[in-house]
């Protein structure tokens, strides 16, 4: 135990020095690299708009935040749904799997004003936009993990006179968890600049719409030091986000080996 | 431990629902392997087990063991000959215990299957649970179980589904010397407590000897029953007797002729 938490700490430390040192590094080439300030802006400088608009990227975060997370749960849900139908019913595999692939090639502003007319100027397109780009990993993360069940498996609760459904409650359902959420880690990954590219190609009826949208304005106003500023905002969100996660499964799958280990 | 156990497991006379005997007569599998080619497993396999019996079938790796007992278990259907096996359940060779679930709950999984609550099906195991042995590792995880408890846990799955024949298929294969024989003593006591009409198919012939009524010897693909050797001493029988060690001396020859033919 106690191992482990010295490890966590220096582990935590050892990122804290990186950051630093790639933060000292970066204001360095800022102040004496011969860069201007409009195209990249020192940390300080981006420290200072954080500062002193505060409050406008803020409201801009609540809202991008709302829609990561109301996002994602989308593409968890559709996803992980998709994904024990294309297991039960095998010939789905063949006829989804194509189009959940060529989904993912979809350029999202040729379909955003769609969306929009489909769904009005609110929230919820933009959700669709996210979970689009996001339930892929999902698919193929539980897809895989709902087949790697033991192959001795079946054949144990078959004479145990399991059901399909009990074998799929008792045995598969709870196998592939571990490979959901693995999927969900990489679909957050992309979940934040999902939630950029929903904000900046799909029109909104809101006064704040999005730290997306600030970011948008701000790199073509000159506002390079803002843009940055709520660039920053959104990376410490990932973050925080991909450890929430990780949190999760180790309460969720204590089982796997992963959990247990890996993710201190 | 052993001996604790020994006690608390004395050899009561076996009991156990009539019907529940196995014949097996002629049969025959054949199944199409990889490449098309066609693989006779089995080959006109004779073998009969009355209710209560413990039918032990040795014999080299790729006999067709495991097919016979997927025949029994209605996993497979035979090509030739006739079967007729109370419905039976099957031990696999690894224990296939569910991570994610206790001891408990592992062992009690097919009572979750028949429907039974997650309370009362608990409560039923936890019964068997301290009969046998097992007491104090209710709450525990498959990892956190020796390789030893995790093969007594998934007995107990296998014996908590409530049919007259079980199919064990090597049980004891993967365990260490020492854990095989404590494990061998706990399933001869267990089995006198627990009377069960029980195929076990295994590659050691003295654990054959050690815990059957009969055992069938067969011979390399396809299998064929080349002896089968009644043992009729009393239990339970301790591996230095000269009277196991005599018969199993005979099961090895069966065996080693069995491969020369």
């Amino acid at each position: 135990m106690r191992d482990a938490r010295a490890a966590r700490v220096r582990d935590g430390w050892a990122s804290i020095l990186l950051a630093a040192a790639l933060l000292g590094a970066w204001e360095l080439y800022a102040d004496f690299g011969g860069v201007e300030e409009d195209l990249l802006p020192a940390p300080h400088a981006v420290a200072a708009a954080l500062w002193s608009n505060g409050g406008l990227v803020w409201r801009n975060f609540t809202v991008t935040a709302e829609q990561v997370v109301l996002g994602l749960a989308l593409a968890l849900a559709s996803g992980f749904a998709l994904a024990v139908a294309i297991h039960l019913f095998p010939l789905l595999r063949r006829a989804v799997y194509p189009l959940a692939v060529g989904s993912q090639a979809v350029p999202i502003p040729v379909i955003g004003v769609l969306l929009v007319f489909w769904w009005g100027f609110g929230i919820f397109p933009k959700l669709v936009v996210i979970a689009l780009i996001c339930f892929f990993p999902i698919v193929v993360t539980t897809v895989d993990g709902l087949a790697a069940v033991d192959p001795e498996q079946p054949k144990l609760l078959r004479t145990l006179d399991a059901s399909r459904w009990q074998a799929f409650r008792f045995a598969e359902l709870p196998a592939a968890l571990p490979a959901a959420l693995s999927g969900a880690r990489i679909a957050l990954a992309v979940g934040v600049i999902g939630a950029f590219i929903a904000e900046t190609s799909t029109p909104t009826s809101e006064a704040y719409s999005g730290l997306g949208r600030e970011i948008m304005t701000d790199a073509g106003g000159f506002q390079t030091p803002r843009a940055y500023a709520a660039t920053a905002v959104l990376f410490a969100f990932a973050v925080a986000c991909f450890y929430a996660l990780a949190l999760a499964e180790r309460k969720l799958v204590p089982w796997n080996a992963r959990a247990r280990g890996e993710t201190r | 431990m052993p001996t604790e156990l020994q006690s608390r497991l004395q050899p009561q006379p076996r009991r156990v629902a009539v019907g529940a005997e196995i014949v097996l007569e002629h049969v025959s599998r054949t199944y199409r392997g990889r490449g098309g080619a066609e693989v006779k497993a089995l080959e006109q396999v004779s073998l009969r087990a009355a209710s209560g019996e413990l039918l032990a079938v040795v014999g080299p790796s790729g006999c067709g063991k495991s097919t016979l007992l997927e025949l029994l278990c209605g996993l497979q259907s035979a090509d030739g000959g006739s079967i007729a096996c109370a419905p039976a359940v099957l031990m696999p060779q690894r224990d296939l215990l569910l991570p994610w679930l206790s001891a408990l709950d592992n062992a009690a999984l097919a009572l979750r299957i028949a429907g039974l609550s997650r309370v009362r099906a608990r409560r039923r195991a936890a019964v068997l649970f301290a009969e046998l042995g097992l007491d104090g590792f209710e709450q525990a995880h498959p990892h956190e179980l020796s390789g030893g408890m995790r093969q007594r846990v998934a007995f107990l799955r296998t014996l908590l589904s409530g049919k007259p024949v079980l199919c064990l298929d090597e049980p004891f294969g993967a365990l260490d010397a020492i854990t095989r024989a404590e494990m061998q003593e706990w399933l001869g006591g267990t089995l006198a407590r627990e009377p069960r009409t029980v195929v076990l198919v295994t590659h050691d012939v003295e654990e054959a000897i050690l815990l059957a009524d009969r055992v069938a010897v067969l011979s390399p693909r396809p299998g064929r029953v080349t002896a089968q050797l009644e043992v009729e001493l009393e239990r339970p029988r301790a591996r230095t007797d000269p009277e196991v060690i005599a018969l199993r001396e005979q099961a090895l020859a069966a065996l080693v002729m069995g491969g020369q033919r």
